[in-house]
């Protein structure tokens, strides 16, 4: 990969200009995205892949979108967040009052709310620049607890219904598509969960990337290079929320409702385990963080009642005590998370050359 | 001759402590001045109040610009190429990215890409290691690598933190002999901050020695080091 970066940049473009530093999606990767859009007709209407499912893959590819908008945060520029719930929160609240409330199109609520978290993030990550490491992770955390209050205070209420939270309903899909509404929205949070990944891939490799991680790595020498780093780690803290906040509202949409209670720390910290679990600073990384946050905290429990029932084991086995022992077992055999990991296995057993 | 800096009574503070007491000392237009001193005398802080990278009171003038209390990225946009203590590698970034990083405030992206072949005329070693993960390189190479990212501003003035620090003397004595072409040919004035001082002192022309934050002695270099009581103290001989 590397040295297929330095032959593009001598090759691209007018010699005499400094030519981007952007490298191709790999084909595969297109190959992917083909045929994850083709489920609906594949599995969808064979009935291979029943409705559950895709509700499921659409809940998985939402929460890829919040680890990587994380991921930008904490693996690209350093800074930790423990609170990154609190902007899904938003997000969801967002579109779900304008959808509820103002009767607005599903679709048209997402730039909106986008727009709200950027600037709940921006503003958030403004005086949060005085807070380093453990400081800004506990200021964080206040934000996560603080915001499912929030959204119950009781004159709020009749925009966020308080504790009964908001009913919405999954849109049927345009044009007549033979689509359930299930496999429609997958097919929307895939759409939107590609371009969000084209756009991070972007950042990440242009400029405004390399000023975040130059920050992450050596704050007083980034500063050296003329890079303002409380402009750059602000904005970075609003695109971050702009992320989690477009998951969050692709949530509501997708689950029909939200409530203070679905989005209590516990998300905030699910987040940050997909993220390091996934492998911080890659964005592969936050595929498989998605995934992680979905699937294996859900099937934990499944998981211990599967193992209690047919190992009979003496002891009683909580759902936690499942996931708990995955996440250190990941953790010490693949401590750069699974897309490190799968990184190196894939240099040792690749063919020569 | 007018100075490319000009530095009156500055103080510089951590926090309550206070590191330099009211220095003063001047650089000519493509000249070399280093700063001399044992640990703890004020060398780095220096560099880090001209920078504003610390709080600092005093007058700082860089080719008649004030610049007291200005942001670090204000004072690099001037013109300033800090070549931070302990090299400030960005580790995870590719040899080429840290070079990128530097070209972050250009608006001229040709100048940009005459800079960089500037650097690999100077530093061919780096042209062969671009796609390299910059935290991999040796020493000296990371030391070359901090050097190229100053110039890759396009600075006037280049403030050097120990640029010898932990390095075999043959690799020292390569990059002194870079950093005095670069002072020629690219006509960038320097601020070196060594405790090598026979070494420094060869290189530049003017030395100011510096012990708990103030200035103890000053002259040309010749002047310094004939000096018998820096020569014990600084040159051991």
């Amino acid at each position: 990969m590397a040295t297929t970066m330095t032959t593009e940049t001598s090759a691209a473009g007018d010699p005499a200009a400094l030519p981007g530093l952007r490298r191709p999606i790999p084909k595969w990767i297109w190959l992917g995205i083909i045929f994850a859009a083709l489920l609906p007709l594949i599995g969808g209407q064979t009935g291979l892949i029943s409705n559950f499912y895709f509700l499921q893959l659409s809940l998985m590819i939402v929460y890829s979108i919040a680890v990587l908008g994380l991921n930008l945060l904490t693996g690209f520029n350093g800074q930790i967040s423990l609170g990154h719930g609190a902007f899904f929160a938003v997000g969801a609240y967002v579109t779900a009052i304008l959808i509820d409330r103002y009767e607005m199109h599903y679709l048209a609520t997402l730039p909106l709310a986008m727009i709200a978290c950027f600037i709940v993030g921006y503003l958030f990550g403004r005086p949060a620049l005085r807070l380093e490491g453990h400081y800004l992770a506990l200021a964080t955390f206040a934000l996560a607890i603080a915001v499912p209050q929030f959204l119950k205070y009781r004159h709020f209420e009749p925009l966020t219904h308080g504790v009964q939270g908001i009913n919405i309903f999954n849109p049927d899909p345009p044009f007549g598509l033979p689509l359930s509404p299930d496999q429609w929205l997958y097919l929307v949070v895939l759409a939107c969960a590609v371009v969000m990944f084209i756009v991070a891939r972007n950042i990440v490799q242009s400029r405004m990337g390399r000023a975040m991680m130059a920050i992450r790595d050596q704050p007083l020498a980034a500063d050296t290079m003329g890079i303002n780093s409380a402009r750059t780690k602000s904005i970075t803290f609003g695109i971050s929320a702009l992320y989690v906040g477009l998951a969050g509202a692709l949530h509501a949409i997708i689950f029909e409702f939200v409530s203070p209670d679905s989005f209590r720390f516990e998300l905030s910290i699910a987040m940050l385990v997909g993220a390091v679990i996934g492998g911080i600073a890659t964005l592969s990384g936050a595929v498989i963080g998605g995934f992680f946050v979905q699937f294996i905290e859900k099937y934990a429990d499944a998981l211990t009642k599967w193992i209690t029932s047919t190992v009979h084991l003496p002891i009683h086995l909580e759902p936690w005590t499942i996931y708990g022992i995955v996440l250190i077992v990941l953790m010490y055999t693949m401590p750069m998370g699974i897309a490190g990991g799968l990184a190196s296995l894939w240099r040792k057993i690749r063919p020569p050359g | 001759m007018s100075n490319m800096l000009e530095v009156k009574d500055l103080k510089a503070y951590y926090g309550p402590s206070q590191a330099l007491h009211g220095i003063s000392f001047s650089l000519s237009k493509g000249g070399i001045t280093t700063l001399l001193g044992a640990n703890g005398a004020g060398k780095t802080t220096t560099l880090r109040a001209i920078c504003g990278m610390v709080r600092a009171e005093g007058s700082v003038i860089i080719d008649g610009e004030p610049v007291t209390g200005k942001a670090t990225e204000s004072v690099v946009r001037l013109g300033v190429g800090h070549v931070p203590e302990g090299r400030g590698t960005f580790t995870e970034l590719s040899v080429e990215e840290n070079l990128r990083v530097a070209a972050y405030t250009r608006r001229d992206k040709a100048a940009a890409a005459r800079d960089l072949e500037m650097v690999f005329t100077y530093f061919p070693r780096l042209k062969e290691r671009m796609a390299q993960q910059a935290g991999t390189l040796s020493g000296g190479e990371q030391q070359m690598l901090a050097i190229s990212r100053a110039l890759m501003l396009g600075p006037r003035l280049m403030l050097l933190d120990e640029p010898s620090f932990g390095l075999a003397p043959l690799i020292v004595q390569e990059i002194f002999r870079i950093m005095r072409r670069i002072n020629e040919e690219a006509k960038v004035s320097m601020l070196l901050v060594e405790q090598n001082a026979a070494l420094a002192l060869e290189l530049a022309d003017h030395a100011y020695v510096l012990e708990t934050g103030r200035v103890v002695m000053s002259g040309t270099s010749a002047e310094v080091r004939s000096d018998e009581q820096i020569r014990k103290s600084y040159l051991g001989y």
